[in-house]
């Protein structure tokens, strides 16, 4: 188990991680997701040590990580950045940080099988494309046959097959009792990966919750409706269980009720209905506008808001390879 | 658990851990880079390549040269013989003992050996001692190598054997100079986490602030010129002292030691405080 207290870390003024407390529990694979820049490196670096927290604390298993006598066996972590020589074979990486552990010789050639790199075990590392040193990451990670596994961006890099190869392996590890902690800035990755959630944007706690219950709350349906008589419509849905909410522009939300089940109670009670729209956004919709206000380094067009703007440009402009069609 | 990612019944063999387990990772670490060990190959052949040729033309013009040269080489031979050799190689040794831990920085190597020894001195120690035994262990056998090609070219003009009163202890000397120095480069290293800015730093010390220190007026300048490291440290690759050294043979390496350790506390002090 993992345990995050109250952990902060400033870089200069700038702050990575406020004040962060989660739990990562064993049996399970825990997706830790948010943007680009929202922390999760700093705050998987800070569980491992590697970087000090100036506030709070992080244990695994109820110990800091410089405490651990074998770290490798407790934890085996995929670092998003490499932590590989460039000049070192993929065996002898291995053989060095078996030997910190007394791991013996057989156990480096199992990982090295696990993770299909048997062919190219005695080549340098420096010549390993992005997937092949993905691959190499997770034989360290699970070198010593850790009970916690911390993996930053594992999908990085990695062809569609290698993608679902990391997704089953991640899933069995957890099948097998094992903490299994897992970075990503892609909402459907962890969708079909995660079973619990940890979302963060900008250092901060945005959501703990199980895969399900996310997904449920964050794209649950929504009927957008238009009428000069909200007040009477939203007393009319609410009796019969729907849950309203008046926007700023006029427009009620109505949730927890169907759209044609709303369309019939206006009828009912005379009300004029000017539109009636169900809605169910995407799950990385979802995820973009929980963390939207969180976004560290997100680009104008990113914003709904700006969107529709950029987008009609290009049609704007007369396109003069167009002609040639 | 599954058979999947570890064999059935069979736990991972792991022993006790401890130092040792940690200086056999840094050996493993050493010899399986291979500029290493072309650096290595480098040292012996610089080493010995220049014994011979300095060695060869010093002898060669010996009738041109003039008295007092003469009798700077008269008076130790030794010293004549192994500065040759060491002359170029010693560079070797500092871009080394530089390049051993600043490129597990530039790699981010560093991350994983951290995550492997969260007790980062002791990665530190490690490291150092095997790097330093290596270079001592190559560089006296490197050192009785220069001295028995040099001291046969420089027999007729200037004869000595390895009997001599300090001769011996310069010709070990020899090796504990450069492992000094390699540690010192390694030190340095860690301070600055950084390939080219480190093995520039080290070699300003060994090269360009001897030279700058002698030009200071006076006293001041032969003073700051003898307790440079590598100055004071060459001091027990020579056989003999000569009139105007300040230190001894031992005195002078103890205060390279002194430096080197100085560095080396500066630089576990920052391992442990510094995000890795």
């Amino acid at each position: 188990m993992i345990e995050a207290k109250n952990l902060t870390k400033r870089y200069g003024d700038k702050i990575a991680v406020n004040d962060l407390s989660f739990r990562v529990e064993p049996g399970r694979v825990t997706g830790f997701l948010g943007p680009n820049g929202a922390g999760k490196s700093t705050t998987m670096r800070l569980i491992l040590g590697l970087d000090r927290p100036n506030e709070g604390d992080a244990t695994i298993d109820g110990e800091h990580y410089r405490d651990l006598p074998r770290p490798l066996q407790t934890v085996g972590a995929l670092l998003e950045a490499r932590a590989v020589h460039t000049g070192r074979s993929a065996y002898n990486h291995l053989l060095a940080l078996a030997q910190t552990q007394g791991v013996g010789k057989k156990r480096i050639d199992e990982v090295i099988h696990l993770v299909g790199l048997t062919e190219v075990a005695r080549k340098r590392a420096g010549g390993f494309s992005l997937g092949m040193g993905q691959r190499l990451g997770i034989a360290a990670a699970l070198l010593a046959d850790p009970s916690v596994l911390i993996l930053d961006e594992p999908v990085n890099g990695l062809d569609p097959e290698g993608i679902v190869w990391i997704r089953t392996l991640m899933k069995r590890l957890a099948s097998e009792g094992r903490t299994v902690f897992v970075s990503s800035h892609l909402m459907n990755e962890m969708a079909v990966t995660a079973d619990h959630l940890i979302v963060i944007g900008r250092g901060r706690l945005i959501a703990d919750c199980s895969t399900e219950e996310f997904i449920e709350r964050s794209t649950e349906e929504v009927v957008v409706v238009r009428s000069p008589d909200t007040e009477g419509i939203a007393a009319a849905v609410e009796r019969e269980g729907g849950k309203t909410t008046l926007g700023e522009d006029g427009l009620l939300s109505v949730t927890h009720m169907q759209a044609a089940r709303v369309g019939e109670l206006a009828a009912a009670g005379g009300f004029v209905l000017h539109e009636l729209t169900p809605k169910r956004g995407s799950l990385e919709e979802a995820f973009m506008e929980l963390t939207r206000e969180s976004v560290e380094y997100g680009g104008t067009a990113a914003t709904p808001q700006a969107a529709p703007q950029a987008a009609p440009q290009p049609q704007a402009v007369p396109e003069p390879q167009g002609e040639t069609r | 658990m599954t058979t999947a990612t570890h064999a059935a019944g069979t736990t991972p063999d792991i022993r006790k851990a401890g130092f040792g387990r940690v200086v056999l990772s840094e050996w493993t670490k050493i010899r399986s880079v291979r500029s290493t060990v072309w650096s290595l190959v480098l040292l012996v052949i610089l080493d010995l390549g220049f014994t011979a040729l300095l060695c060869g033309l010093t002898a060669a013009q010996w009738s041109k040269t003039d008295a007092a040269a003469q009798a700077t080489v008269k008076a130790d031979p030794t010293g004549t013989i192994l500065g040759s050799g060491f002359f170029l190689s010693q560079l070797t040794v500092c871009v080394l003992g530089v390049m051993v831990i600043a490129s597990e920085y530039s790699t981010g190597m560093i991350r994983a050996s951290l995550l492997a020894v969260p007790r980062r001195v002791s990665m530190l120690a490690a490291k150092a001692v095997v790097f330093t035994l290596l270079i001592f262990v190559l560089g006296t056998v490197v050192s009785f190598a220069s001295f028995f090609i040099g001291q046969p070219i420089l027999h007729d003009k200037a004869p000595v054997a390895l009997g001599d009163p300090g001769v011996l202890r310069a010709v070990v000397g020899g090796g504990l100079y450069l492992a000094m120095l390699g540690l010192f480069a390694l030190a340095l290293g860690a301070i600055i986490r950084h390939t080219a800015a480190g093995i520039t730093g080290v070699i300003g010390f060994v090269l360009v602030l001897a030279p700058l220190a002698s030009l200071l007026p006076g006293s001041l300048g032969k003073h700051v010129h003898a307790y440079l490291p590598s100055e004071a440290g060459q001091l027990i690759a020579r056989a003999h002292q000569a009139d105007t050294d300040l230190l001894t043979p031992w005195q002078g390496y103890g205060v390279f030691a002194i430096w080197t350790a100085v560095l080396l506390v500066i630089a576990a002090v920052q391992l442990r405080s510094r995000d890795a």
